[in-house]
């Protein structure tokens, strides 16, 4: 089986985002950029999927030069090869642009199955699977929890608010994960070796026939136009223990009529 | 006055969300109101009536019940094509920012994503990065499309009479890809929906085992609220995982979030810290979670939680 992960590079949920001054993107300059945590399960899947089916397991990442970091740090996991969308015209891009790239780069890799996240920890916007199966005309399970293959069948357990669904689809489909399907493997050395001489092609909007003002800060479909950091929380009471800490908070809740 | 197209969503159980509420509510400062609704209508349209809704939309039937996603998108998108609306409200919630992707990318028209507040002229309110930033957006390509996040608004009634029109959809082959072969309601009990509750008791690790986390239970049945976790507790097996509240799990913005045994990582303040009023017990006199708490007990919850259900008992 034929399949690619997509992988985007974040900026480190544990540690403080900020958009930049300049043009209210990301800040990625000053960051720590790592994989979308998500996006680890989606290459663990492939990974399994591989082992159980043969086949081939891309990378693919639409991102500034340094992502190229995080694709090194997917490919020491153990795919094979990756590609890497990169072009400056892309800085700025919302998700219907994003997801016009990442379809175009997937019509020139001939995938059976596309695995992602189910959202990245930076936009959460929670889209893109729908977004690139509606452009590919291809089937999409997403939110997966659980993932059978059985020739080009696929079956999907999919996490809904009242508990679960199950869906089916024929390949070539996407599939989105939460980070309940698997236990992402650490890479080894050796993998991270490996890793240093996989190749990894590089493409740009013009290798893609995409046009540059379809995407970026000119093609974008939503601006944001404010951006203001929110006043941190500040503490309020805080009470030890001292055999009343229980009657203490419920005087607490009850003065806020909680109660 | 333009039509604004509010997407509805409902539960078998619980019938209208009060998502769907909020969403009507803030859709009468953007036009008149028009509900698409799918699957069955019946129960629904008196509430849907009550807050405001003009028109109801209804499309049912095994072509949209029975395949995940698209076809609504469909039926969405060809509404939006015959009516020209000023604006089409979603849910924040999985099904909605769905429907919401495959609608922008169909229309080739913007989306904005976990609105907490919707300006008359289309512009979103959106809180990001574990809620440390807010910030506000525009769609400039096409009409507004914008999911709205749970808990962003009080819904208040104003009672209409909406005419009722069924919709028949030209669903695809390509709408048709994915099938839906069974669809399992977890048991619950009677609580409310997580992302809906105005009162949310979550528990960490601290709570030390899936038994013990009947003491989360029970402070949350005596508030009236939902029960949330930590992601260490879940992926301790302490609580299951539709109940995470966090970066990775559920956005919960309730009137009082109670955090029992957590810590207050970034990562779980991601899915919190928008809460109205934050308690918190924790041993740890450090824990990070007592620097947004408005309220904490520095002790352990297994003898501050008994004695706190105690005292709200007597007050009941
Ligand atoms: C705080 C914030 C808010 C935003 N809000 C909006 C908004 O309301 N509307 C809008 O149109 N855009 C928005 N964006 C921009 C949007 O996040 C980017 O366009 C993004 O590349 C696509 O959305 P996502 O990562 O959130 O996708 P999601 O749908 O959340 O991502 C799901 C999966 O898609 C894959 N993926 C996503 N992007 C890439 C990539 N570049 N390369 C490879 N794989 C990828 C990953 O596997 C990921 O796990 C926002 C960005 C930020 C930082
Ligand atoms: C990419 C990424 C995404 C993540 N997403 C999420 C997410 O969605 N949600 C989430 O919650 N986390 C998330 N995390 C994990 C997060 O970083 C923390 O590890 C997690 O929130 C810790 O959970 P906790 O507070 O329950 O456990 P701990 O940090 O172990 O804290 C337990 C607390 O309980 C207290 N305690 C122990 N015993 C008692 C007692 N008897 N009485 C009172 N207090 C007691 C301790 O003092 C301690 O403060 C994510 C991490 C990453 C890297």
């Amino acid at each position: 089986m034929n399949i690619v992960v997509l992988v985007k590079q974040v900026p480190d949920s544990g540690a403080e985002r900020t958009l930049s001054a300049s043009d209210n993107t990301v800040e990625r300059g000053s960051a720590n950029n790592v994989i979308n945590e998500m996006d680890e399960y989606a290459i663990e899947e492939a990974l399994k999927i591989k082992e159980a089916h043969g086949g081939e397991v891309t990378v693919l990442t639409m991102g500034p030069e340094r992502a190229a970091e995080s694709i090194r740090k997917a490919l020491s996991m153990g795919p094979d090869k990756a590609v890497h969308v990169q072009d400056d015209a892309l800085h700025g891009s919302c998700a219907v642009a994003t997801s016009k790239v990442l379809a175009a780069a997937l019509g020139t890799l001939n995938a059976d199955l596309i695995i992602c996240g189910a959202e990245s920890t930076d936009g959460r916007v929670q889209v893109m699977p729908h977004m690139l199966a509606e452009r590919l005309g291809i089937a999409a399970l997403t939110g997966a929890r659980k993932l059978t293959v059985d020739g080009s069948q696929l079956t999907a357990e999919r996490q809904t608010d009242e508990g679960y669904e199950v869906v089916t689809a024929a390949t070539p489909a996407v599939v989105s994960v939460w980070d309940t399907i698997n236990e992402p493997r650490y890479p080894s050395f050796k993998g991270i070796m490996a890793a240093k001489k996989k190749p990894v092609q590089s493409l740009s909007l013009a290798d893609l026939g995409v046009p540059a003002d379809e995407v970026g800060h000119a093609g974008a479909t939503s601006a944001v136009v404010e951006f203001a950091k929110r006043p941190p929380r500040s503490a309020g009471t805080k009470v030890t223990d001292e055999g009343n800490g229980g009657a203490q908070l419920v005087e607490f809740l009850a003065t806020e009529k909680f109660v | 006055m333009t039509e604004v197209l509010v997407v509805v969503e409902a539960s078998q159980a619980a019938g209208v969300k009060k998502v769907t509420l909020e969403m009507l509510t803030i859709a009468r400062d953007l036009g008149e109101v028009s509900a698409v609704v799918f699957g069955d209508a019946g129960e629904l349209t008196a509430k849907l009536a009550e807050y405001g809704a003009q028109k109801i939309y209804h499309a049912s039937g095994d072509d949209i019940d029975g395949y995940l996603v698209a076809p609504k998108a469909t039926a969405v998108a060809e509404l939006v094509k015959r009516v020209q609306p000023a604006a089409v409200l979603l849910a924040s919630t999985q099904e909605g920012k769905e429907i919401a992707g495959r609608l922008a990318v169909k229309l080739d028209n913007g989306l904005l994503t976990d609105a907490v507040e919707v300006a008359a002229d289309g512009t979103a309110t959106q809180v990001v990065f574990a809620g440390s930033a807010i910030v506000k957006s525009k769609v400039t390509r096409g009409l507004p499309i914008v999911t709205v996040r749970p808990n962003s608004v009080t819904p208040a009634p104003a009672p209409a009479t909406p005419a009722v029109e069924q919709l028949t959809v030209a669903v695809t082959d390509a709408d048709k890809l994915t099938k839906v072969v069974e669809r399992v309601a977890e048991q619950k009990g009677s609580r409310p929906e997580l992302t809906e509750a105005s009162i949310v008791v979550s528990g960490g690790r601290g709570v030390g085992n899936a038994d013990n986390f009947k003491l989360v239970e029970e402070m949350a049945d005596l508030l009236g609220g939902a029960v949330g976790a930590s992601r260490a507790a879940v992926d301790s097996g302490y609580y299951p995982h539709q109940f995470q509240v966090g970066q990775t799990g559920k956005t919960v913005s309730p009137q009082l979030y109670v955090a029992l045994g957590i810590s207050g990582a970034i990562q779980h303040r991601a899915g919190m810290q928008t809460s109205k009023t934050i308690v918190a017990v924790n041993k740890d006199p450090e824990a990070p979670i007592f620097e947004l708490a408005d309220f904490g007990v520095v002790g352990d919850l297994f003898k501050v939680v008994p004695q706190a259900d105690e005292e709200i008992r007597k007050r009941k």
